[in-house]
């Protein structure tokens, strides 16, 4: 909090700790990795968004109660997306004993009750 | 000269209400009880807007064929009715009135934390419901409170961006409201005030303040989302773009079952307060009070799925989802069980503030049953989308969260204005409002559970009585929401003096600041040294 000074040079290293992760990022961008492409690019975001807000917004030398609000965020932003999820993947499980009909499709006797 | 001695005294004192004078000492203030009062004018400006809507409603259900109103007609106003009364009425109505009056009170602080910015969200505020008004005016919006999508972003043809656009307005007033108190009850409480010693009050306040940081920023980030997908089709929730149409009811009611909790948990504050004081006996059970609110703030973010489950959500979804709304009915029960033993062997008096708290133990008590119904899976295929919905919800946010904000308004009117009002007429329209709810609501339990769905215009013959019950219920309970508004009014200025403690309670704003308090509160900091309700 107000109070610590941060030495000019930890910014810098960060700074430069964000354009080279950048960089990597985009080089990433060129090679397939398949599936992966996603978790890479995300766990990339991921690493810059924390550098940024332990050093740049000071949560590294924030008191207690401060990291705290700053976890709750995150952790409910995890229960959203979650939890969410918990729908969408298991959505599917159900059986459709007749399988889905598209409303183009013109109903085939075999569907009819 | 004998008659001058009867005449109430009325020593000329320097207080909050009287020490500026002038429109522009009320819009410019940074007082927190002059800013509380700002809110009171606008959420009952809301609140009539509101209920004007209702009536017209309930007059067009009179019979079967709605011949009142235009079908459309009859969409808007449902509409606006939900949008008004939630964001615009309940939600800042206990927060934003009464707990900004009573938090510096309660802890022995000046003011809040960030008193600009105190005044900032009232402005906000009245942004977004200047939007809001506009976009009713402009001629209204027809998608419900819930915005549903596809019918919000593709089908409905009202002012919907407007309307959404008031609400992630407002949202942004709530989220700074709930700011500012956390950082006042952390950082501002007397000395020898600890966190166990806080009034229940102070508790709920912290714990709807959590709700509001944490729910509001999601559904303004889901207003634009609509926003965006109904002005420029970006595809988030149109399945023909690549999006899903349920994705926005999971960031809906991520948001939307907490913000139920927001508009119950203040009011179960305020009847904390009003049983020890009324049966003058300690609260039963502090820290089991004190802890539900904190848990009905947390399972609420678990449970939203309940609203969803006819949506075409998996099945397994709804089955955890049932089974966490059952968890969240236990802290609700906690209170209750306490509520009601608090009040075991106490000597209870019958001042309008408490009939209004016994009214709201026994309404919110139903109202939370019946949402177990709702929460069950099978019973819910049935109730889904009926007046047995609509009923549950207005037992808990009428029955429960009005009564609880109305009981608080008669409670700390005496500080507020320093005046009493004529007890006799309060318990009157208690009794008129208690008659008129239960008259208004539990027909349409009957009425939805015989398969009446909500948001229709017309309905089947064979339901007429039990509308027109529903109907007579709404002209009572509107007439017992008129009769306060005229004494409350009238009392400002002819009220006899309160003095600076009517009801003998426990707690700072009563036994340490002037009825009206002084600019600034207290004489000299309070110095705290014993529990909450230290009564007998
Ligand atoms: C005791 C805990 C509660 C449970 C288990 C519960 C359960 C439910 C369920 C399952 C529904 C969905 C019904 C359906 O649409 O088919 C529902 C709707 C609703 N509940 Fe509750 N509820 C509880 C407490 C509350 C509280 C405290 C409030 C408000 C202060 C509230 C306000 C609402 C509202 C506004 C709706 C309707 C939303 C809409 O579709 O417009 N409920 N409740
Ligand atoms: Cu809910």
């Amino acid at each position: 909090m107000a109070g610590h000074i941060v030495p000019a040079r930890t910014y810098f290293l960060v700074f430069a700790a964000l354009v080279v992760l950048t960089a990597v990022t985009t080089a990433v961008a060129f090679v397939d990795l398949g599936p992966l492409n996603t978790v890479v690019a995300l766990a990339i975001a991921v690493c810059k968004a924390c550098l940024v807000v332990l050093f740049f917004m000071h949560v590294k030398y924030a008191p207690g109660l401060t990291r705290v609000v700053v976890v709750t965020g995150f952790l409910w932003l995890a229960l959203l997306i979650g939890i969410s999820l918990s729908d969408v993947v298991t959505r599917p499980w159900t059986p459709i004993p007749q399988g889905w009909q598209t409303s183009s499709a013109s109903p085939s006797p075999a569907n009819q009750p | 000269m004998a008659t001058a001695a009867l005449e109430p005294q009325v020593e000329f004192r320097t207080h909050y209400l009287n020490h500026a004078y002038g429109i522009k000492s009320w819009l410019l203030t940074t007082d927190h009880k002059r800013i509380a009062l700002l809110y009171l004018a606008s959420v009952t400006f809301f609140f009539f807007v509101g209920g004007a809507a209702a009536v017209l409603m309930r007059l067009n259900l009179l019979e079967p064929t709605g011949s009142l109103l235009e079908p459309a007609t009859y969409n808007k106003l449902f509409s606006m009715h939900g949008i008004v009364m939630i964001f615009f009425f309940l939600a800042p109505a206990v927060p934003a009135v009464l707990g900004n009056f009573l938090i510096p009170l309660m802890i022995g602080a000046r003011d809040v934390a960030f008193p600009r910015l105190n005044l900032l969200s009232w402005y906000i505020f009245m942004l977004g419901g200047a939007i809001l008004m506009y976009a009713v005016i402009a001629g209204g919006v027809d998608t419900g409170w819930t915005f549903y999508t596809p019918l919000s972003t593709s089908y409905a043809t009202g002012n919907v961006v407007a309307a959404a656009m008031g609400v992630f307005v407002s949202g942004f007033s709530s989220i700074l409201t709930g700011l500012n108190f956390i950082v006042t009850i952390h950082k501002m409480r007397a000395p020898g005030l600890t966190w166990f010693r806080l009034p229940l009050f102070i508790w709920s306040m912290y714990a709807t303040s959590c709700i509001f940081i944490l729910a509001m920023p999601v559904i303004a980030i889901t207003m634009v989302l609509l926003a965006l997908e109904r002005l420029f089709h970006v595809g988030i929730f149109d399945p023909s773009l690549g999006g899903d149409p349920i994705l926005f009811q999971h960031l809906f009611w991520f948001f939307g079952h907490p913000e139920v909790y927001v508009l119950i948990l203040p009011s179960m504050g305020v009847i904390s307060e009003l049983v020890p004081c009324f049966s003058k006996k300690r609260i039963f059970g502090y820290s089991f009070v004190a802890f539900s609110s904190v848990a009905i703030a947390a399972i609420s973010f678990l449970v939203w799925g309940h609203h969803m489950f006819v949506s075409g959500q998996s099945v397994y979804a709804g089955l955890v989802f049932s089974a966490l709304s059952f968890a969240v009915a236990i802290p609700s029960a906690i209170k209750v069980f306490n509520w009601t033993a608090t009040m075991y062997k106490g000597s209870v008096s019958y001042s309008a503030p408490m009939l209004y708290a016994i009214g709201f133990i026994g309404l919110f008590t139903m109202g939370g049953l019946t949402g177990l119904f709702l929460a069950s899976l099978a019973t819910d295929v049935h109730l889904h989308d009926t007046y047995f919905v609509i009923a549950h919800f207005h037992y808990i946010m009428v029955g429960g969260a009005v009564m609880g904000y109305l009981g608080g308004i008669h409670f700390w009117w005496p500080k507020m204005t320093g005046r009493l009002y004529p007890d006799g007429w309060a318990r009157f329209a208690a009794g008129v409002i208690f008659v008129g709810f239960n008259l208004t609501f539990f027909p349409q339990y009957v009425l939805g559970y015989l398969g009446m769905p909500r948001r229709y215009p017309v309905y089947p013959p064979e339901f007429q009585v039990l509308n027109v019950m529903s109907t007579a219920g709404a002209s009572i309970l509107g007439i017992g929401y008129l009769i306060p508004l005229v004494y409350l009014i009238w009392s400002m200025r002819y009220g006899p003096p309160a003095g600076q403690n009517p009801w003998g309670a426990k707690g700072l704003e009563w036994e340490k600041a002037l009825s009206p308090p002084p600019p600034e509160n207290f004489e000299e900091t309070p110095v705290v040294t014993e529990e909450a309700y230290n009564y007998g």
